[in-house]
């Protein structure tokens, strides 16, 4: 929580209170900028050289990158704040095609008026969730844009990592009778934001499942599951992660509504607003597609860790000639999971 | 979860599927009123569990779905001035106008922002006292008294800055329209449960006895609804035609006095076209002369009485119970939640976006087969 937050290190001495548009500029104050908070922070050997690009020799095996924006709403919320997503969101990216994610990059574009205190707790955020990952921040960019041309604070990074196994990790993979396990409960991010954003009062304060999800699968890697697909379930939820394995593989997809865990303070919420937690964001939960003798297996080693501790198997892959997400639903009739068309929005009455 | 779950049971739902089972001897068409009843019957795929005599036809009662193209095209109109904050509830923005939607205005720079409560818009306005805001009134009787609170609060507090663009319906007329009309199936009807926690159901006597049909007061989680079904196929098959309360730990025959006196404090009845029904009298409400300086309609000028519907949309028809989504020629190709031809393919609680969304693929015609469907 914001409230909350002590720095590690004490907020170096500045006259400004918040960003200007001279932060961006090239000049003197922009060095300030960036050597008291992003090089303070992110300090390691290849930010300290301060090159126009990062150089670093890459592990033997072969290299994933993948890139996103970050643009949530409101910045800080419960369970998280943008700097963690930004940063656990491209890990995740790319433990999800098996890699072991080595090195980011992260660009900033702050609006003209946005606190610096802000974003020394944004930055120290990324640092910790960095740190978590074991993963450096070895290469960045800051601009500003006019007050009112932005919305505080958006950050965009990049990840490269390394493959160490020789699995194709991807929708083609998909077999025939492949389970369907799911990595923890359902829902959370996108209640925890849209509480946060909208300054909804429930019971209990929802926290958001932001994590990095890098060392589950590599744990399921190491112990030699043979892992088929992976996604985690960001926009969306499951039901849109489902449905773009289930078009890209052509796979017809049973899952059992029962099984999919979805805590009641997220059920009670998404109930209140018309919501259905399948289509709810989340920030550190994925799907895995695995043969079905390595299901339990699988369950297992997932559930050794802290955030994988409500994994569950939720259906299965029935043939690869469908294209379509069925869901056996409570009362034991079947109908479609589908896409949504645009985002879920509260019902009316 | 306690009120949801043991309404979902399995076991409980089938058992009360097979009560309707042993009491139905002829077919019969029930119409169930509310929008979150017919989202709920297709999610749940209740109409796959019932008797092949029994048919459900889907209602009116979807506030996004009988809300007139005019009024749309106003709204829109009003959210294009450079002076408005336009305030709505979200599934308003997506529903086509003429020529756009709100999220085209928003997006052509009108400053429109999705609320989850006109007391929400109402802040707005003491926040931003250099905007007129002005909250996009839609729904039924279960969204009035929220609307009329904040005209009430607004005028209570000197906050001139605040309107109302009132697209309020009632129900009880618009069941009436229905059973009115020479084409009429309906023999009997799942009234919403939400609407009578409000107004209570003494309503409904009149309209039972005139036009001898049963009115099942129903809630809307699946065992609510085969319960309100086996008290409706119950009174049919025993020739009564009564009013009936299934949704018991929520509605009160007298409803909520307090917000009763609040909607007509704040209101009063005018007639009102429907999209797909047409003009009903005395069914929607309008701002009473004594909160008249609220109405948008005095400040922005009135809505156009024209009608500009779609002719390829055969949402009347759905809208009436005459017609499933599945029999409309554009369902699936022309007319999807990206491409709405109709109001009733944009909300959550249309009778077609929630066919598309839980049926349209081809397995889904399998799973209508099996439940006996067209």
């Amino acid at each position: 929580m914001k409230e909350d937050f002590m720095l590690s290190c004490p907020l170096p001495k500045s006259d400004a209170e918040r960003v200007q548009l001279a932060h961006g500029g090239g000049g003197r104050l922009m060095q300030n900028l960036i050597e008291s908070v992003f090089v303070r922070q992110f300090e390691n050997p290849h930010l300290i050289q301060r090159h126009d690009s990062a150089v670093f020799e890459a592990p033997p095996g072969r290299l994933a990158l993948t890139t996103d924006s970050y643009v949530v709403k409101p910045l800080f919320f419960p369970g998280g704040d943008i700097g963690s997503l930004a940063v656990n969101g491209t890990i995740n990216d790319l433990a999800m095609a098996g890699a072991r994610p080595l090195h980011l990059s992260a660009a900033f574009i702050l609006e003209e008026g946005f606190l610096l205190s802000d974003l020394h707790q944004v930055v120290e955020s990324m640092h910790r969730a960095a740190q978590a990952a074991r993963v450096t921040i070895v290469t960045g960019d800051t601009k500003v844009v006019d007050k009112g041309k932005g919305d505080g604070l958006f950050i965009n990074t990049t990840g490269v990592g390394v493959l160490e196994h020789g699995l194709t990790i991807a929708p083609s993979s998909v077999q025939v009778g492949d389970a369907i396990l799911v990595s923890g409960d359902l829902g959370r991010h996108g209640i925890a934001v849209m509480a946060a954003r909208e300054g909804l009062d429930f019971e209990t304060t929802i926290q958001s499942d932001c994590a990095p999800l890098a060392e589950p699968i590599s744990a399921l890697l190491n112990a030699g599951i043979e892992i088929h697909c992976l996604r985690d379930l960001t926009r969306g939820g499951l039901a849109s992660a489902l449905n773009e394995i289930a078009s890209a593989s052509l796979a017809k997809i049973y899952v059992e509504e029962c099984q999919i865990p979805v805590e009641e303070e997220v059920q009670a919420a998404c109930e209140i607003l018309g919501f259905d937690p399948l289509y709810v964001a989340n920030e550190g939960r994925f799907v895995a597609f695995v043969p079905e003798r390595l299901k339990e297996k699988t369950l297992s080693l997932l559930r050794e860790f802290p955030i994988c501790r409500n994994a569950s198997s939720i259906g299965y892959v029935a043939d690869l000639k469908g294209s379509v997400v069925l869901l056996k639903n409570r009362i034991g009739t079947e109908r479609i999971m589908d896409m949504l068309s645009g985002e879920q929005l509260p019902r009316i009455c | 979860m306690k009120y949801v779950s043991e309404y979902r049971n399995e076991k409980s739902v089938h058992q009360m599927a097979a009560a309707i089972e042993s009491r139905i001897t002829r077919p019969w068409k029930l119409m169930e009123v509310c929008g979150g009843q017919t989202h709920a019957i297709v999610r749940f795929g209740i109409d796959q569990i019932l008797p092949k005599d029994l048919t459900l036809v889907h209602g009116p009662g979807c506030p996004i779905c009988v809300t007139p193209t005019a009024w749309i095209d106003k709204a829109i109109e009003v959210a294009s001035l450079s002076q408005v904050t336009f305030c709505s509830f979200g599934d308003m923005l997506r529903v086509p106008g003429t020529r756009e939607d709100l999220f085209s205005a928003k997006a052509r720079g009108g400053d429109v922002r999705v609320v989850y409560s006109p007391l929400d818009a109402l802040k707005l306005a003491e926040k931003l006292p250099e905007r007129e805001v002005v909250f996009f009134a839609v729904g039924f009787e279960t969204t009035a008294p929220a609307t009329a609170l904040a005209v009430h609060q607004a005028k209570l507090k000197g906050i001139r800055n605040f309107s109302l663009l009132i697209a309020h319906v009632l129900v009880p007329p618009a069941m009436e329209a229905i059973l009115s009309s020479p084409r009429n199936q309906v023999q009997g009807f799942l009234a919403a449960g939400h609407v009578c926690t409000v107004m209570g159901f003494h309503e409904y006597d009149p309209i039972a006895l005139k036009y001898r049909v049963p009115i099942v007061v129903t809630g809307f989680e699946p065992l609510d609804i085969l319960e309100g079904v086996y008290l409706a196929v119950s009174q049919l098959e025993e020739g009564r035609f009564e009013v009936e309360n299934q949704y018991r730990r929520a509605v009160e025959r007298s409803g909520n006095l307090a917000a009763q006196n609040l909607i007509q404090t704040v209101f009063k009845v005018v007639t009102r076209p429907w999209r797909g029904l047409g003009e009903i009298p005395g069914s929607g409400l309008g701002m009473n002369d004594a909160y008249r300086e609220f109405d948008a309609e005095s400040r922005f000028g009135t809505v156009s009485k024209e009608v500009k519907e779609s002719t390829f949309c055969i949402s009347g028809e759905i809208l009436q119970g005459l017609k499933k989504p599945n029999e409309c020629p554009a369902f699936a190709s022309r007319c999807t939640p990206d491409h709405p031809l109709g109001a009733t393919m944009v909300s959550m609680e249309g009778a077609c976006a929630a066919y598309y969304r839980y049926r349209h693929h081809k397995e889904a015609s399998e799973i209508s087969q099996v439940a006996g469907e067209p």
